[in-house]
């Protein structure tokens, strides 16, 4: 069954088309990726699935609902939360208090029960930390919870993005580029992180990536576009020896040469 | 300056010194009626009158980081409702206080509601824009009193015993002052607070990881305006007169003024705030009229040179 259904998606700022005509899905369950040159608009889909820009056309239906035009934070408490390209940690918070942010939407304490300090609040606050130190944990990030996020280093910072997402309990994970800026260790945890996302915790992923490696090794389906619109899409083998692929990569090195 | 705050805030990190402190604290703040004149006790109810404002201000300014530039309108619903329901409708005070809170509550949400979706420099224009309104309407409203205000308004008692002296309102004052820190405390360390420091530090990132910030934001935005309903509840029984003057744009800008000068977000730096507020211009009242420009260029100097308050900021 597909998890998220992206049918005829169209984009546009000021007369730029930025999206055009996009469908694909993402089964649930599986391993997906969306890759395509510098620029190719990919960054633009996920802020379409994920609520942040507002679609000009087409369909969004995700877990069997629609959900175009909907807030950000309401898609994220129905079930799909995402990384950004560029780290967007809460910076001068502990790791612990990032990560609980994505339990916010799994929780309910209201000002007065705060104040209060009920016993129903005490519960949850007990539950929000040891669910967000599980999260911690599966990243492997336990050790430096109490450290501020900015003063760890950057492929750490990467691994408190990934623990929050899965701390909003998500079906569907989308990660923007998330080996961006990881050495050849870093992306090999990785790897072995995102399989282990989806086989323990069965949630579904859908990535954004440039390394073609990484790609290649974990993605299932791989649906490629360019200039916003879909030139290719299948499994890793295919889309290697897919001429149109070969084509806009190439050409576009092309460009930069040039 | 800055090495002696960083080495008090070092050791105030464990939990142990924090309590002995805050309990001397309290003592002293206790006693001091025992040996001052009735001077001395009028500024320091002052102090934990601006205390409870600035605390109030805070959770909007320093924990949700919205500007807000109108505040002094809670304090002047509070203090209105009070004034009208008792002199007018003869109502008993401490049945005006759940009264004043919604009407300040619900002062906050019409103000807050339409105008928390804007991103905050729009905020800061209509927040000072319903500052201005409120002040106007109640100059020219007959049941506030117009521009003379209100005058008169009943001294409250409590199990038959009058609250008539100033050291009668010290202890009242202490007392919201204390129950303002607390109440901003049990906030701060709780799910609500840590909503409205991943909105102030990320409002994209906050949205993604599940918050409405609209939401957030308008949770700080009331309980906000109700810290100033309140105080301005008691500030009416305790000057027994109120003017649309004492709520003008300066009273905003002065409690907007103590949170930032202590640091935003952080409690005791916004108590130290409010006693410099308050003491500065009594301290010095002997410079005469040049005692407000050695204020401002003192203040210029805290915030040229830490301009993250006056306490310090946590590090780990
Ligand atoms: N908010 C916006 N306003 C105007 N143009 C935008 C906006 N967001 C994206 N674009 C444009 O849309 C195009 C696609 O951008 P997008 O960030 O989606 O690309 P990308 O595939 O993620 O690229 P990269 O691989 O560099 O991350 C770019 O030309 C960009 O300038
Ligand atoms: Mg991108």
């Amino acid at each position: 069954m597909a998890l998220l259904e992206v049918n005829n998606l169209a984009l546009s700022f000021a007369g730029l088309h930025v999206i055009k005509e996009l469908s694909f899905t993402v089964e649930e369950g599986s391993i997906a990726s969306l890759i395509g040159p510098n620029g190719a608009g990919k960054t633009s889909v996920f802020n379409c699935l994920t609520g942040f820009y507002k679609p000009t056309g087409g369909d969004i239906t995700f877990n069997t609902k629609s959900i175009v035009a909907k807030k950000p934070h309401k898609i994220t408490q129905m079930g799909m939360a995402r990384t950004f390209q560029n780290l967007r940690l809460f910076k001068s918070m502990s790791v612990l208090e990032n990560v609980m942010s994505g339990m916010h939407c799994r929780s309910k304490a209201g000002p007065v029960g705060s104040v209060l300090r009920t016993a129903a609040q005490q519960r949850e606050e007990a539950e929000i930390k040891e669910f967000c130190e599980t999260c911690l944990k599966f990243v492997g990030l336990l050790d430096a919870r109490d450290r501020i996020a900015s003063n760890l280093a950057y492929g750490d910072q990467r691994r408190v993005e990934w623990a929050r997402a899965l701390a909003t309990q998500p079906k569907l994970l989308l990660l923007d580029e998330p080996a961006a800026g990881l050495n050849h260790d870093e992306k090999q945890q990785l790897i072995e992180l995102i399989n282990k996302i989806r086989d323990e915790l069965t949630i579904t992923i859908f990535l954004i990536e440039h390394d073609m490696g990484l790609v290649m090794k974990v993605s299932e389906k791989i649906t490629v576009i360019d200039y916003g619109e879909k030139i290719a899409q299948g499994n890793a083998e295919e889309i290697q020896n897919n001429p149109k692929v070969i084509e806009a990569y190439l050409g576009k090195e092309e460009d930069e040469i040039g | 300056m800055a090495n002696f705050s960083d080495t008090l805030g070092e050791w105030l990190r464990p939990q142990k010194n924090r309590m002995f402190i805050l309990l001397v604290l309290a003592a002293i703040a206790m006693l001091i009626p025992l040996a001052s004149s009735n001077y001395v006790l009028e500024v320091m109810t002052n102090v934990w009158f601006y205390v409870m404002l600035c605390l109030g201000l805070n959770i909007v300014v320093g924990y949700a980081g919205l500007l807000d530039l109108g505040y002094a309108a809670f304090f002047a619903v509070g203090a209105y409702t009070t004034g009208i329901l008792t002199s007018h409708f003869g109502v008993n005070f401490w049945l005006t206080i759940p009264v004043a809170v919604c009407c300040s509550a619900c002062a906050g949400l019409l103000i807050g509601g339409p105008t928390l979706r804007l991103r905050s420099d729009y905020l800061a224009i209509v927040t000072l824009g319903f500052g201005e309104i409120v002040r106007i309407v109640a100059r020219n409203l007959e049941i506030t009193g117009g521009a003379s205000g209100l005058i008169g308004i009943e001294r409250p008692s409590i199990f038959g015993f009058q609250l008539n002296q100033i050291v009668h309102f010290y202890y009242v004052f202490l007392l919201l002052a204390i129950l303002a820190c607390f109440v901003s405390y049990r906030l701060q360390h709780s799910r609500m607070g840590r909503a409205w420091q991943y909105v102030r530090e990320d409002e994209d990132a906050a949205e993604a990881m599940g918050i409405n910030r609209v939401a957030v934001k308008l949770y700080a935005y009331v309980i906000g305006a109700i810290f100033g309903g309140v105080a301005g509840c008691f500030f009416a029984v305790k000057m027994t007169a109120i003017s649309p003057e004492t709520f003008m744009f300066q009273q905003s800008v002065l409690i907007l003024l103590g949170v930032v000068l202590g640091g935003m977000g952080k409690i005791p730096g916004v108590i130290i705030g409010a006693f410099a507020l308050v003491l500065f211009p009594e301290v010095f009242r002997g410079l005469g009229s040049m005692r407000m420009l050695v204020f401002a260029i003192v203040m210029l100097i805290i915030m040229l040179y830490r301009p993250e308050g006056i306490w310090p900021a946590k590090k780990s």
